[in-house]
């Protein structure tokens, strides 16, 4: 079947399309070039003249599943019954808001224009539940970094030492089995150090048990990632995460690096300065400035939006260390499997409050700041820093100068005077926006059949009607199509579909590292390595999500 | 390989414990499925429980499939408030109801939601700070056993996970120290160290452990109690156990919510999970909440993340509400709220509750009846008769079930998914 979608202004940026105008063909879910449609009467046609075309919209940093959410979920049943959903058309009922249930974050997401999240906290030992979770999250196509950094099985090996091709190993392993395709380091070595009754791990601070450090722990991680081809750079949450003067901290990770692939999530929570009367500044422009001098630095901006939400981490130092501040006053703390931890706390950023607003404009400057879209992306680190449905606002702050200063003009008095945002010009056309939520989004992950709109794409594709209130434009997409399905219209589900899963599969030598993994399970796991591995009959017998295994760096 | 010769599973994880030991190595011949090694009285006849019933009963009549689903679903459709109970089941067993009572408009509710809902009701009012099973074999040198008899629902949790051979960070486990508060754990227990060392007993009857709880949180606390002894236990020694966890390196107080079986006994995990974080000021301490038996982590996991609660759903108004209190299955068959009942086991053989309206029963092969259901359709067991997935009891490890024999026997999400296509278009 050939759909047509005629008349459209396209930003491709991938292909360096800027607002021309042009048609657009489907066949079998995938986008074909004019050539092949020439002389063939399409089997539909959608009417795109003076409408907005971009791919399908990528989250690439989203929590959406995995064991933290639903404690979030169980945590914060008030989160829900304040939010019901009730069944309709095609769609099941469920739950807003903050944590919603995993069908109504995947009708939202797909409301919004969105077709794929990557939930970036997959706890290996937890993996096979975050893949239950995303395989309930219908619309999407979605995918799992998964975290290493404290689990005692690495940091064994490097506190003894161990050979770089011997962590290279371990690291794919870890990948496979999980079915990931990334790797995330959240706070490195320090929800172990938590555990050893360590309250805090500075990047050149030795872990009191295994007397490793976290920069150590970075470089050996980042060199592994970038070792196996993994497309996606190790996707770093530093330490330090909410302390005033993290900065330098942030800085010196930057420089740790050593020139290595890095990507910087949530790094708003990472820019903080100790100046001022209240020990609270801003370090957006030193932070911004290193990225924009820094071509192998990457980030997600991690913004915070006004309003309830609930954070939920595997940052169970930071976690622990914040619990003071929970609201509703009630959170959670765990300890896990020997592989990692996390923290759950909910949390009410006010526009009055003198650090939440002053966390606001952080987060702007620094999208404002970084020069280049490709290496900044759109994130509120769901639902950390606001929900997710909240891009469409943020989107707009982005994009509008005169409504960002009308916000800026009300929030803490004391904070918008201390922001340089009032005096930043910049306004994000919808090329940027296109970089920054699909084509820069795909190109970080490895996806190279997402994010755009070329010949051979995957036909996840979004078409909006252009307007001035870009908030409004972003809310209700005319049209999005997932695999060259119409799944939406005029902003509301017409077709539920069940998205695929992305992943690689790096090379490495399975034998020599289960030699070792095999009796390390037996000795100290509470189940068996075999049991650990996830199968991929495990993710798609049911029928619905099919695994993609995207080439590393390398492979053909 | 002649036709007798049984097949032989390594490593073959348990979906009837909440620890799901997955060290089991199990022999299957034919039908029959037999635990040879590392069983223990809960796998043992979790596995071992023979098929009986294979076909359908309608009103007590054998039925085919087909006419057990239709009859099923006539009865649901027909149904003002349809209640779904049961739930030893697997994590797509679970889906497949989730499903059913969205598009029914009924209400969600495990049979052991009450022991289940003495944690959840602590999480969603105050949080906690808990440990998995890992974190205990490797780590603890305190453990604090709460009001439980642990053995009693997971016999071999001090094998697998205290007594053990090596930990991660050198310590021996012949330094670790175990104190219960309740009743003497039973003559023949493993809580005695493999040296003979016995674990410390503060007696304490059932009645007293709220107050007890109270006490050990205000103490952790650092409060001063006036009193000298509470519900009849000495405040010196409940002083001494807080002292001892302070001086721990990671001290955990573990507590099995189904064993709790008094009123508010919520209020008691609460004061329990105070203690947890008053000692975590200095030290590391953790709780760590056991259950899990028979599927009961696995349909609130699932549940939770569906509809957003973890248990006592209704969808009645088209969409999930959550309320520990009024939607319990129970409570709405007795006041005749729900008139029919739907009873989904595929792990235990345990019957429906007798009540008076109409039940279907898609329940484990073997299950006997005071009073026949009006349909019942025997289905297999995820984990012997086909795959699938798991939770234990610390809610963060999901195993996958495998395979082990071949019967004829349906799925239970094949049946539900069934009935649901029976009613029809939304
Ligand atoms: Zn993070
Ligand atoms: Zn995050």
């Amino acid at each position: 079947m050939l759909t047509k979608l005629t008349g459209g202004k396209v930003y491709d940026p991938a292909h360096g399309i800027n607002g021309e105008v042009r048609d657009i063909y489907v066949r079998d879910g995938r986008i074909v070039a004019h050539h092949q449609a020439d002389g063939v009467r399409p089997d539909q046609e959608f009417d795109c003249r003076g409408k907005v075309i971009m791919a399908g919209a990528i989250d690439m940093h989203t929590h959406i599943g995995g064991g933290k959410v639903t404690i979030a979920r169980n945590l914060l049943p008030e989160d829900h019954r304040n939010d019901p959903v009730a069944r309709s058309g095609p769609m099941r009922a469920g739950t807003g808001f903050a944590a919603p249930s995993t069908l109504t974050a995947g009708y939202r997401y797909a409301e919004m224009g969105y077709t794929a999240g990557f939930e970036p906290a997959v706890l290996p030992i937890n993996a096979r539940q975050a893949h239950m979770e995303m395989a309930d999250t219908p619309m999407l196509d979605v995918g799992g970094y998964a975290m290493l950094g404290s689990d005692d099985f690495f940091l064994r090996l490097i506190a003894s030492g161990a050979e770089q091709e011997i962590i290279n190993d371990y690291v794919a392993w870890t990948i496979h089995s999980s079915q990931c395709i990334g790797i995330k380091v959240v706070n490195p070595g320090g929800i172990s150090a938590f555990k050893f009754n360590q309250r805090k791990l500075d990047l050149d601070e030795d872990h009191c048990y295994y007397q490793v450090t976290p920069r150590k722990i970075l470089q050996s991680l980042a060199r592994a990632v970038h070792e196996l081809g993994v497309p996606h750079p190790l996707h770093v949450h530093g330490c330090n995460l909410g302390v005033p003067g993290n900065l330098d901290t942030t800085l010196n990770t930057i420089t740790g690096i050593e020139g290595l692939p890095m990507h910087l999530t949530h790094i708003q929570f990472h820019s903080y300065g100790t100046e001022g009367d209240r020990k609270f500044s801003s370090g957006a422009a030193q932070i911004a400035e290193a990225i924009n001098r820094n071509p192998n630095i990457t980030a997600d901006v991690g913004q915070i939006l006004f309003g309830q939400t609930v954070t939920a981490s595997g940052d169970s130092m930071m976690q622990f260390a914040n619990h003071a501040h929970a609201h509703p006053h009630k959170w959670v703390c765990m300890d896990i499997e020997c592989d990692a931890g996390c923290g759950v706390v909910p949390f009410k950023y006010k526009d009055q409050n003198f650090v939440n607003a002053l966390q606001w404009c952080i987060g702007l400057e620094i999208f404002l700041l970084v020069e280049d879209p490709w290496r900044i992306f759109l994130t509120t680190d769901h639902p950390n820093g606001a929900p997710f449905t909240t891009y469409p606002h943020l989107i707009r702050l982005l994009m509008d100068k005169s409504f960002r200063n009308d916000v800026l003009s009300t929030i803490n008095a004391d904070s918008a005077a201390l922001s340089t945002l009032a005096s930043i010009g910049r306004e994000y056309s919808l090329y940027e926006i296109a970089i920054m939520t699909r084509a820069g989004a795909a190109r970080i992950l490895g996806l190279h059949d997402r994010g755009h709109l070329g010949a051979g794409a995957a036909a996840d594709i979004t078409v909006y009607t252009e307007q001035d209130d870009k908030e409004a434009m972003f809310t209700t997409p005319d049209y999005v199509f997932k695999d060259g399905e119409l799944v939406v219209k005029n902003g509301e589900v017409i077709k539920v579909v069940w998205g695929n899963l992305h992943t690689i599969r790096p090379e490495f030598d399975r034998a020599s590292i289960e030699s070792r993994l095999k009796p390390y399970f037996d000795r100290y796991h509470t189940l068996k390595m075999d049991n650990f591995i996830i199968r991929d009959w495990e993710i798609e017998d049911d029928g619905r999500s099919k695994i993609m295994v995207h080439p590393c760096r390398g492979q053909a | 390989m002649s036709e007798t010769q049984p097949k032989v599973f390594d490593n073959v994880p348990s979906p009837f414990c909440g620890i799901a030991s997955d060290d089991l190595k199990i022999t299957v011949e034919g039908l029959d499925v037999r635990v040879v090694a590392n069983a223990d009285t809960v796998t043992r006849p979790g596995f071992e429980q023979p098929i009986t019933d294979t076909v359908p009963r309608i009103a007590g009549q054998p039925a085919t499939l087909e006419q057990a689903v239709a009859r099923a679903a006539s009865l649901v459709n027909d149904a003002h408030l349809p209640v779904f109970s049961g739930f030893g089941t697997d994590v797509n067993e679970t889906r497949a109801a989730l499903s059913l009572i969205d598009r029914c408009r009924g209400v969600f509710d495990q049979a052991r939601s009450g022991a289940g809902l003495r944690n959840l009701l602590v999480l969603s009012d105050s949080g906690w700070m808990t440990t998995t099973l890992a974190e205990v074999k490797n780590r603890v040198d305190v453990l604090v056993v709460f009001g439980a008899d642990l053995e009693a629902a997971f016999p071999r949790f001090f094998e697998r996970f205290i007594w053990v051979e090596e930990t991660l960070f050198g310590a021996g486990t012949g330094q670790r120290e175990i104190i219960f508060i309740g009743s003497a754990p039973p003559p023949s227990s493993a809580a005695t160290s493999p040296d003979g060392r016995e674990p410390t007993l503060i007696p304490c009857v059932t009645e007293a452990l709220p107050q007890v709880a109270a006490a050990l949180s205000a103490l952790a606390g650092g409060q001063y109690l006036q009193a000298a002894s509470v519900g009849g236990v000495a405040v010196a020694a409940l002083q001494a156990v807080v002292d001892r966890l302070k001086a721990a390196s990671y001290g955990v107080i573990t507590w099995a919510a189904g064993q709790l079986d008094f009123d508010h006994a919520e209020l008691t995990v609460q004061q329990l999970c105070k203690a947890v974080v008053a000692l975590n000021r200095a030290t590391r301490c953790a709780g760590l909440p056991l259950g899990g038996q028979d599927g009961d982590r696995t349909a609130s996991q699932v549940a939770a993340w569906i509809s957003g609660y973890p248990t006592r759903v209704s969808y009645a108004r088209g969409f999930p509400e959550y309320d520990p209190f009024h939607n319990d299955a129970g409570k709405l068959l007795s006041s005749g709220e729900a008139d029919v009942l739907v009873w989904v086991s595929s792990l235990s053989v345990t019957p429906p509750p007798v009540s008076g309206v109409p039940t279907v029963v898609i329940g484990r092969s073997g299950m006997c009846f005071e009073r026949e259901p009006e349909v019942f359709i025997p289905v297999g067991v995820p984990g012997i008769d086909f795959a699938g997935h798991m939770y234990r009891c610390d809610n963060v490890v999901a195993l996958p079930l495998y395979q082990l024999r071949e019967s004829d026997l349906p799925r239970a999400a094949d049946v539900l998914k069934a009935i649901e296509r029976a009613l029809g278009g939304s």
